[in-house]
C-alpha cells in the first residue's frame, strides 16, 4: 500500500507516500481512515492524483496530507481535524462539509468549494468559481483571488473571505453568515446587503487573514456585508422576494 | 452528467495524433456517461470535394451497392466504409446526395455533411466506439468527443450526440433543457425537421435555424442563452475551430487548458491529464453566460 519515499526539495521527507497511479484510491482513503490512536505517522503524500475523485475524503484524525498535482471532486470532504494541501487546483466540491480541521488549496477551486461546512478553516491561493461557500453553516473560507457567482448562497453562518471580488448575486438569501470582499462585487443577491465595519470586525477579520497566510494587506480593506434579515419570516410586501 | 472533451490543435506537428489524444480524454470520462458515444473529427479538406457521413442499421448491404447505384444516378462519389458509417466524397452538392438517399436507401442517415468534418456516433462506451470507427488513426485540427448519460430521450445512434447543426458544424450538450418541447413546436411551425425526441436536437436545429436568418454563428449562441430554458454546457464544432458556452447558472462542469500547442476543454479536469505539458499549461474555468470561441485562423 504505502510505495515508496518521496523527495520534495532538498529534503527526504520519510512519510508515507501514495502514488494514485499504482495504488486506488478506496487503499488510500481506507489507509487515511484507519489512524490507531496514538499512532506517530501523521504524514501523508499523494501523489499523481490526476484529477481523481474523492481524494482524501472522511478524514477524522489530526492528520497531515499533502497531495501533489490536481484533484477533481469533493476532495477533503467531511474533513474533521485533518490537514489536508492540496498542491495544485480542486475541482468541484472541495472540503463539502467540513467540521473542523484545515484545508488548502494552492491553485485555484471549482463550484462549490466549501459548500455546506460546518467548522474549520478552507484557504484556495487561487480564485474559486461559483456557490463557493454555498449553504455555509459554519466554516471559514478565506479565497485569495475572487469568488463566483452565488457564493454564500443561502450562508447560515461562518465567515468567507475574498481578497478579489466577487461574482453576481452575492450572499442571496444569506441568514447570518459574514461576508468579507476586498475588491468589487458584481451585484448583491435577495437580502444581502453592504454592512458597517465595526471594530469586532476589524479582529475576527485580521485573524481570518492570517490564518489563511495573507500578508500585506489589512482588514480595513475589506467591505462587510451580510443579511438584511427581510426574508426571515414571511411578509406579504415580500412575496415576489420569495 | 454526459462528458465533453474539445481538442484545438494550434500547431500543426500534432495533427496526426489528433484522433489518439482526443480519444484518451473522452475514455478517461466513460464513467460520466455510458449509453453512447459520439466523435467529430475535423480533418484536411479534398479541394472541390465534401464529405458526408452517413450511418445504416444495414450497413453491409446498403454500403456495398451504394457506389455504383450513385454512379447509375449520374453522381460521381467515392465512399469509405467504417463499421456502421460511411464517408461519401464527391464532387456534386449535398442536397443532392441527400435527396437521392432519402429516395433509394430509406434506411441511412446522414449524420454530418461539410468540406472537413467527419462525425461518428453509436450505442457503446467511448473504448468500444473509439474502436469501431478507428478514431485512433484519424488526423485533423480540432475534434469534439461525448459521452452520454441519457436523460431526456431514448438510447439510440440518433439520440448520440453531436448533433449537425449545418454545413462543417456540430454541437455536444452536458445538461438538459426545460423548454424544448414548446421551442420544437415553435421550430416545427417555422418548417425544421426532427428526427428524434431529443432536447439538444431542438439546440441543434435553433441554431441552424437563427443562423438561416443571417445570424453568425456566435450571435446564434447569444441568443441561445435566451431561448433556451434548462442547464447546459455546450461545444460547438465549426470548420475552423470551436465554440464553448455555459447557462447562466453553470452547474454543468466546464474547465479549459491552453498551451502554445493547443486548446483543450473537458467536463473535468481527468480528461486533460495525458495531455503534452498539461502541468505548465494555463487552466481555467469557462465564465457563465459568455460565448467563447477558438479559431484556426486567428490561432495562426
Amino acid at each position: 500500500m504505502i510505495v515508496g519515499l518521496l523527495f520534495i526539495s532538498s529534503e527526504i521527507l520519510l512519510m508515507p507516500t501514495f502514488d494514485l497511479a499504482s495504488t486506488s484510491l478506496r487503499d488510500l482513503n481506507r489507509a487515511l481512515h484507519q489512524i490507531p490512536d496514538g499512532a506517530n505517522d501523521l504524514n501523508f503524500n499523494v501523489i499523481n492524483p490526476r484529477g481523481s475523485h474523492s481524494v482524501a475524503v472522511g478524514v477524522d484524525k489530526p492528520i497531515v496530507v499533502e497531495i501533489h498535482g490536481s484533484v477533481g471532486y469533493y476532495c477533503a470532504g467531511m474533513n474533521n481535524g485533518g490537514i489536508v494541501t492540496v498542491h495544485g487546483s480542486a475541482g468541484p466540491g472541495v472540503a463539502e462539509n467540513m467540521m473542523s480541521g484545515s484545508v488548502f488549496v494552492e491553485g485555484d477551486a471549482s463550484q462549490y468549494a466549501g459548500a455546506t461546512g460546518r467548522g474549520g478553516l478552507l484557504v484556495v491561493k487561487g480564485n474559486a468559481a461559483s456557490r463557493c461557500g454555498i449553504s455555509m453553516k459554519g466554516i471559514d473560507i478565506v479565497v485569495h483571488g475572487d469568488i463566483g457567482h452565488m457564493s454564500a448562497f443561502m450562508g447560515q453562518s461562518g465567515n468567507l473571505v475574498a481578497l478579489g471580488g466577487a461574482g453576481d448575486a452575492l450572499g442571496d438569501s444569506i441568514y447570518e453568515a459574514r461576508l468579507f470582499v476586498r475588491g468589487k462585487v458584481k451585484s448583491l443577491g435577495s437580502d444581502c446587503v453592504e454592512k458597517e465595519m465595526r471594530r469586532e470586525h476589524i479582529k475576527i477579520l485580521s485573524k481570518l487573514l492570517e490564518r489563511g497566510g495573507v500578508k500585506g494587506v489589512k482588514a480595513e480593506e475589506f467591505t462587510r456585508y451580510g443579511s438584511a434579515r427581510k426574508l426571515y419570516n414571511f411578509h406579504i410586501d415580500n412575496a415576489e422576494a420569495y | 452528467m454526459c462528458g465533453i472533451v474539445g481538442l484545438f490543435l494550434k500547431e500543426k506537428r500534432l495533427y496526426p495524433k489528433l484522433g489518439d489524444l482526443l480519444s484518451d480524454m473522452l475514455i478517461t470520462l466513460s464513467d460520466r456517461g455510458p449509453d453512447s458515444t459520439g466523435i467529430a473529427v475535423y480533418s484536411a479538406p479534398s479541394k472541390g470535394k465534401i464529405k458526408l457521413t452517413v450511418q445504416s442499421p444495414k450497413a453491409k448491404s446498403d454500403f456495398s451497392s451504394l457506389v455504383a447505384a450513385l454512379k447509375n444516378g449520374g453522381i460521381k462519389a467515392s465512399l469509405e466504409t467504417k463499421n456502421s458509417h460511411a464517408v461519401i466524397k464527391t464532387g456534386a452538392k449535398a442536397k443532392t446526395i441527400r435527396e437521392f438517399l432519402a429516395v433509394n436507401y430509406p434506411d441511412i442517415r446522414v449524420m454530418g455533411v461539410g468540406e472537413r468534418v467527419e462525425i461518428y456516433k453509436e450505442v457503446g462506451l467511448p473504448k468500444e466506439v473509439v474502436g469501431r470507427f478507428g478514431i485512433r488513426g484519424m488526423s485533423g485540427s480540432h475534434a469534439i468527443g461525448h459521452t452520454r448519460m441519457a436523460t431526456e430521450s431514448a438510447v439510440t445512434t440518433l439520440g448520440a450526440h453531436p448533433f449537425s447543426t449545418g454545413d462543417d458544424q456540430c454541437l455536444v450538450h452536458n445538461g438538459s433543457l426545460s423548454n424544448h418541447n414548446n421551442l420544437r413546436r415553435r421550430l416545427v411551425r417555422e418548417g425544421m425537421s426532427f428526427e428524434t425526441y431529443n432536447d439538444t436536437e431542438v439546440a441543434a436545429a435553433y441554431l441552424t435555424a437563427e443562423m438561416a436568418k443571417g445570424k453568425n454563428l456566435g450571435d446564434a449562441l447569444k441568443g441561445a442563452l435566451d431561448a433556451l430554458d434548462g442547464f447546459f454546457t455546450f461545444v460547438v464544432g465549426t470548420k475552423s475551430g470551436f465554440g464553448v458556452v455555459r447557462d447562466p447558472i453553470a452547474c454543468k462542469p466546464a474547465v479549459m487548458a491552453e498551451t502554445g500547442q493547443y486548446i483543450a476543454f473537458g467536463s473535468e479536469y481527468r480528461a486533460l491529464v495525458a495531455l503534452p505539458d498539461i502541468e505548465t499549461a494555463r487552466v481555467w474555468e469557462p465564465e457563465p453566460a459568455t460565448v467563447y470561441f477558438w479559431d484556426q485562423k486567428k490561432a495562426a
